[in-house]
Order: C-alpha cells, then structure tokens, then sequence
C-alpha cells in the first residue's frame, strides 16, 4: 500500500457515502450539502489524476455555481423541501435492482478488458497540461469547433432559463 | 544571507533527515510545519487587524479609538478575544445543529486556504500550482457556501434572508471579477502568481488601470463591505446571516471577513501592484515579505476607506450597477486588451504599456459619456411602489387610483 | 500505483447511485441531483482514461471540460422549468408532473 492508494481509498469511501446520503436523504437541503462533498471528492480525484485546471474548475462551476443553485431553488421551493416524509417513489425497490444489475454488469464488462490493470506512465516534467489544454481549445486542428458550439449552447442556456424562469406578466 | 525562510527550511529538513527519516515522510512533515506556520502567522495578523480597523475607523471619524489596554490600546484585541472564548454557546431552537457548527469554519478555512498560493516573497510561497488564479475563485465559492449554511441553519428569516442577498451578491460580482482578472493573466501568459509577479516590470495597474478598479470594486462587493454590506444592513435585516450566532462562532465569522480584506488586498497588490517586487527585493527575498505587506496592508486600508465613506446601497442599485455596467465593461476591456496585446507582439515595453494605457483612458472616457447621457434623462429607478406597504395610500387607493397611475 | 481499475470501479458505482437517485426519487430536484452524479461519474472516467491511456493527447479534459459546460447548462434550464413548474402547479414532486399541457 502506497501513501496514495491510501489517500485514494478514504477519498472513495467518503465519496461514495456522501453519494448514498445524496440520494437517501429525506432533507433535500442535507442532500444538496452531500451532494457538494461528492463534488469536492471528485475534484480531489482530479488532483490525483493531474488534472489541476479540472480540479479547480470542478470546485468553481459545481460547487460555486450548480450547488449553490440548487440550494436556492430548494428554498424557493420550500414548501416542498420541509415535508420530511418519504422521498422516495413506490417503485424505489425497482430502481434500486436496476442500479445494482447496472454496477455488476459494468465491472464485470470491465474486468474482461484486457488493460484493466494498466498503471499510469509517467508524464515528463516539461510538459504543461494547462498550456497544452489552452492551445487545444483554441486552435483549429483542436478543439475549436466543439468549443464554440458549447459556448452557443451555454448562451442558448441563459436566455432559455430566463425566459422560463420569468415571471409573466398579467 | 537575505533568505532566512529557504535557509531555516533547508535546516529543518536536514535535521529531520538527520534523525533517520525517509525522504517521503520528510517531505510530509515539511509541508505540515509549512502549513502550519503560515496559519500561525496569518491568524496572529487577523487577531491585530481588529486592532487596524478600530483604529481607522476611529481616525476616519475624528475619535481616538482603543486607546486604554496596553501602549495604543495594542492589547484590547487580545481581550476581545478572551471575551469571544469565554462567552456562552447559545444554540437557538430549531437549528440544524451540525450545518451551524459547520458554517462558521467554512467563514475562515476558505480564507486561510488563499494564502496557500499568495507568493510573499520570491521564495516563500506555500504552493506556486499552475491554476493559482482560478483557485483563488474557487475558494470564493466556499465562502459563499459558508454564508448560506450558517443563513439556513440558523432558523431565522433575518439569517436567511441576509444570506440569500449576500449569496446573490456573490454570484454577481464573481463575474466581473474574473473577467477583470483574466487581463494581469493575458498580459503575463500564466496563471502562476509567481509568475504574474515576475512579469510585472512596470506595474500592471498602469496598463490596466480600469481592471485594477473593476476588480477593486467587485472584491469589495464580494467580501460584502460597505457600500455593498447590504446583506448585513443593520437597519433592515439587523445583522445578516450571523444573526444567531454568539460567540466564538461569530468571532470566526468576524475574524474571517477582516482577514479576506487583507487577503484580498494581498492578491489585488499581486495582481497589479507587482506584489513582493520593491528595491532590494530581488536579492535580499526577505525584504520581498516587507514589500508585501506594505503593499498589502495599502489595499486594506482603501478598502476601509470605502468602507467608511460612502453609504449602502440598496439591492436593485447593487444589481443594476454590476450587470448594465461593471459586467459589460469589463468584457469590452478584455477584447481591446487581448487585440493590442496580440497586435503589439515586439514592442517595447514602453510603447506597450503606453498604448494600453490610452486605449483604457478613452474606454474610461466613453463609459462616462454613456453614463452622463443616461443621467439626464429621468429614469425612475425604483418599481412602482406597491400601495400594500404604505398606509397612506392604502386609504387613498380607493379615492385616487387614476391619480397614482398617472403619476408613473 | 493505482491501477486504472480502481477509478472505473468507484465511477461505476457512482454512476449506480446515481441512476437509482434518478429512478427513485420522488423530487424533481432530487432527480436533477442524481444527473449530477452520474454525470461526474462519467468525468472521472474521460480523466482518467486520458491520464492512463493516451496522457500526450489532450482530448479526455477537452470532453470534461464540455461535460462541464453541458452539466451547467442543464442546471440552469432545468432548475428553471423546476421553477416554472412550482409557479403554476405549486408541486415539484416528478409523479405529479403528469399533464402534458397546463
């Protein structure tokens, strides 16, 4: 067991409990509070696999943005949000087998994988993946097209979301 | 000899080695007494900011201020903060007891957590990541988060009402501020502070004046000071989100937004002010440290004086003022700075810092045209006012409605 | 070393505890949260697929990065329709939501 492994391993755990409050928990405040370690555990696994820019991107447009939303919608909605009774469906059991049957038949797809135990190789000393990630969104034999058609996307979002959200006039 | 920090760093490591230590285990002690140093040292300057900002304050309005405990009254903060330890928890009814206990921590971690990145000196500097600028706003987001648990756990609409506006208020200005800060970042290619630092040869706010005062007045709003303190106005929602709050709770709150101030200030003086860079700073890194917080403590004291010069502003004010004005302005700055900056590739520095320079007096000299041309004309500011919230016209409304409309 | 089974593992899982947060839930919010997981499960994948497999290429964040832009985007609209929808049918529990036209 390397120092890592271990880190990896209490990073998981907490996660991956936090993931099972998220969807259990009866005070949807409380899960939205889960919901934002769950982000917080994946920006850690993003340090973990080099992605720093990731990780630091993770913490500002989940947690500082999409969380924080979220808390606020369930507190318009509030009437909703305090009725501690059940928070789940009558067909829970049902969804329950299919997430289930869905975790065994991924891992075991993937255990026939031939490079399923494949170690990381070492990235070289030189190499800039927050530079290399700024060329490759910018420039045309990269990313520029998808890149474009995310930000129309985004604008799309904004209008689209205020003029739902609006409140009409009578 | 002037790098006593790296000097005593290399000691301690080679006692630690010394005792038969491996290199890794080395390496994470290190980093842990590093951590903890720097914490120390920063929160032993927030126990005397208290100190600064009585002083000010009291400077600012013709008094003497703490002047009693001590030479200068340079002891009252220490009572004050024997006076916050020794006070009673009072735990309101109805609270979600874990998230209030949890809220006051995410009020100072957050903060503590920016001077990981904040290069002191050429050499002291906790951790020189290659992200340091988004970090820095990534870690505005914790605060933010802090706010709204303690605003909803407290059980008290004042608390949660007080957080919703500071929350908003956050999330507003985070936008101009980021934009604002991409400019030191496109004028230096690198999101490392360090680095930023290095390339600041002649100062940044003389090529970007207008992003130095977009970003001073964005952080401003965002560590939430007058005029932007309408998330805790005294005279609306009594104190915010820490209403409920006692003790040394809310002295964490409270030590949490001075020490933001003067984090902030630090990243503004890094940003624009060339940060460690001073005479002598390039050979003797200590002086760097000097340096610093001159400059550092400089920004604090701007922000104080705001703080107490001008009066709060209401929250549709707040909110017009950052998205018809701050936000598009700082955008327009951002594409005429990125175009001469890719137009004048080989250029001295000189001409460079010229060019920005002018380019930002007429984009400053047009905004004040617009905004004198919308002056003039009388816009009523506020919505119609709804007859509920006045008496008076609730007993006229049924006498006078023709009137009242056409009025508007 | 960490093998790159560990992290498609943990993914899988939270991509599962998603999935049944999205079948279960009887709040719609609840069920966007439960989006939330499965997509970030998905990124961990992209990540670590690009770190494992092919680290000199740039394309893993790239598809993070538009994961990223998608997820905030679907926040927004959907949290707006959640919004609407509280609005005129003061309910925001999904078996509710059942006409498709009011």
């Amino acid at each position: 067991m390397t120092p890592l492994q271990i880190i990896f391993i209490i990073n998981a755990v907490i996660t991956l409990f936090a993931a099972i409050k998220v969807v259990t928990s009866r005070n949807l405040v409380h899960a939205a509070l889960w919901l934002i370690l769950v982000f917080f555990g994946i920006a850690v696994f993003f340090v973990m696999l080099d992605a720093g820019f990731l990780a630091v991107a993770q913490v500002v447009i989940y947690i500082g943005a999409i969380a924080i939303l979220m808390i606020f919608t369930i507190m318009l909605t509030r009437r909703v949000a305090k009725d501690s009774g059940a928070q789940l469906n009558s067909n829970w059991w049902g969804g329950g087998i299919l997430a289930l049957i869905m975790f065994a038949g991924i891992t075991w797809i993937l255990t026939h994988w031939q490079r399923f135990q494949t170690t990381a190789p070492t990235i070289p000393a030189t190499t800039d993946s927050v530079r290399q990630l700024g060329v490759g969104l910018v420039s045309p034999n990269g990313f520029l097209l998808p890149f474009e058609v995310a930000s129309v996307l985004l604008v799309a979002a904004l209008i689209g979301a205020i003029m739902v959200a609006r409140e009409q006039k009578k | 000899m002037g790098d006593p920090v790296t000097f005593i760093a290399k000691w301690f490591e080679g006692v630690l080695i010394g005792w038969g230590l491996e290199k890794g285990p080395t390496a994470v002690i290190m980093n842990l007494v590093g951590v903890i140093v720097i914490v120390a040292f920063v929160m032993i300057i927030d126990i005397f900011l208290v100190w600064v900002e009585r002083k000010v304050v009291a400077r600012f309005q013709d008094r003497l201020g703490p002047n009693r405990l001590g030479p200068f009254g340079l002891i009252q903060p220490i009572a004050d903060v024997i006076k916050l330890l020794i006070k009673e928890n009072i735990y309101p009814q109805g609270i979600d007891r874990f998230i209030y206990n949890l809220a006051p921590l995410l009020g100072l971690a957050p903060v503590l957590l920016l001077w990981a990145v904040i290069p002191l000196s050429p050499t002291t500097v906790g951790t020189d990541i290659n992200v340091a600028v988004l970090y820095l706003v990534a870690c505005g987001a914790f605060v933010s988060l802090g706010i709204i648990m303690g605003g909803w756990a407290s059980n008290n609409k004042y608390a949660l009402l007080g957080a919703f506006r500071e929350v908003a208020q956050m999330i507003s200005y985070e936008i101009p501020m980021v934009i604002s800060l991409l400019i030191p970042v496109l004028m230096a290619r690198s999101m490392q502070l360090n680095q930023i630092i290095l390339s600041q040869n002649i100062w940044y706010i003389v090529a970007a004046p207008l992003a130095a005062v977009i970003f001073l007045i964005s952080l401003i709003a965002e560590l939430g000071r007058a005029p932007f303190d309408i998330a805790e106005g005294e005279s609306e929602i009594v104190a915010g989100f820490h209403i409920e709050y006692t003790g040394m709770k809310f002295g964490m709150f409270y030590a949490g937004e001075l020490l933001h101030a003067l984090t902030f200030g630090g990243i503004f003086a890094s940003l624009f002010l060339g940060g460690w860079r001073g005479i002598g700073a390039m050979t003797y890194p200590i002086v760097g440290i000097f340096w610093f917080f001159i400059k550092a403590y400089f920004m604090y004291w701007v922000i104080m004086w705001v703080k107490y010069s001008l009066p709060r502003i209401r929250i549709d004010q707040m909110l017009n003022f950052n998205w018809k004005l701050l936000t598009p302005l700082s955008l327009a700055l951002l594409m005429v700075t990125a175009i001469l900056d890719k137009l004048m590739t080989n250029v001295p520095a000189l001409v460079y810092n010229g060019v920005l320079l002018a380019a930002n007096i007429v984009i400053a000299w047009i905004t004040v045209m617009i905004l004198r041309k919308r002056s003039k004309k009388e816009t009523p500011r506020v919505a119609e006012p709804r007859p509920i919230a006045r008496p008076d016209a609730i007993v006229s409304t049924s006498a006078s409605t023709p009137a009242t409309t056409s009025q508007s | 070393m960490i093998p790159i089974s560990w992290y498609l593992i943990f993914a899988a899982a939270l991509f599962a505890i998603g999935l049944f947060g999205v079948l279960a839930r009887k709040n719609a919010i609840a069920i966007l949260m439960g989006i939330e997981l499965m997509l970030n499960s998905v990124n961990i994948n992209l990540v670590a697929f690009w770190r494992y497999l092919n680290p000199e290429a740039i394309n893993g964040q790239v598809f993070a990065i538009i994961v990223l832009a998608v997820a905030a985007a679907e926040v927004a609209v959907g949290l707006a329709l959640i919004i609407s929808v509280y609005r005129k049918r003061n309910t925001i529990v999904a078996e509710d939501i059942d006409m498709l036209k009011f």
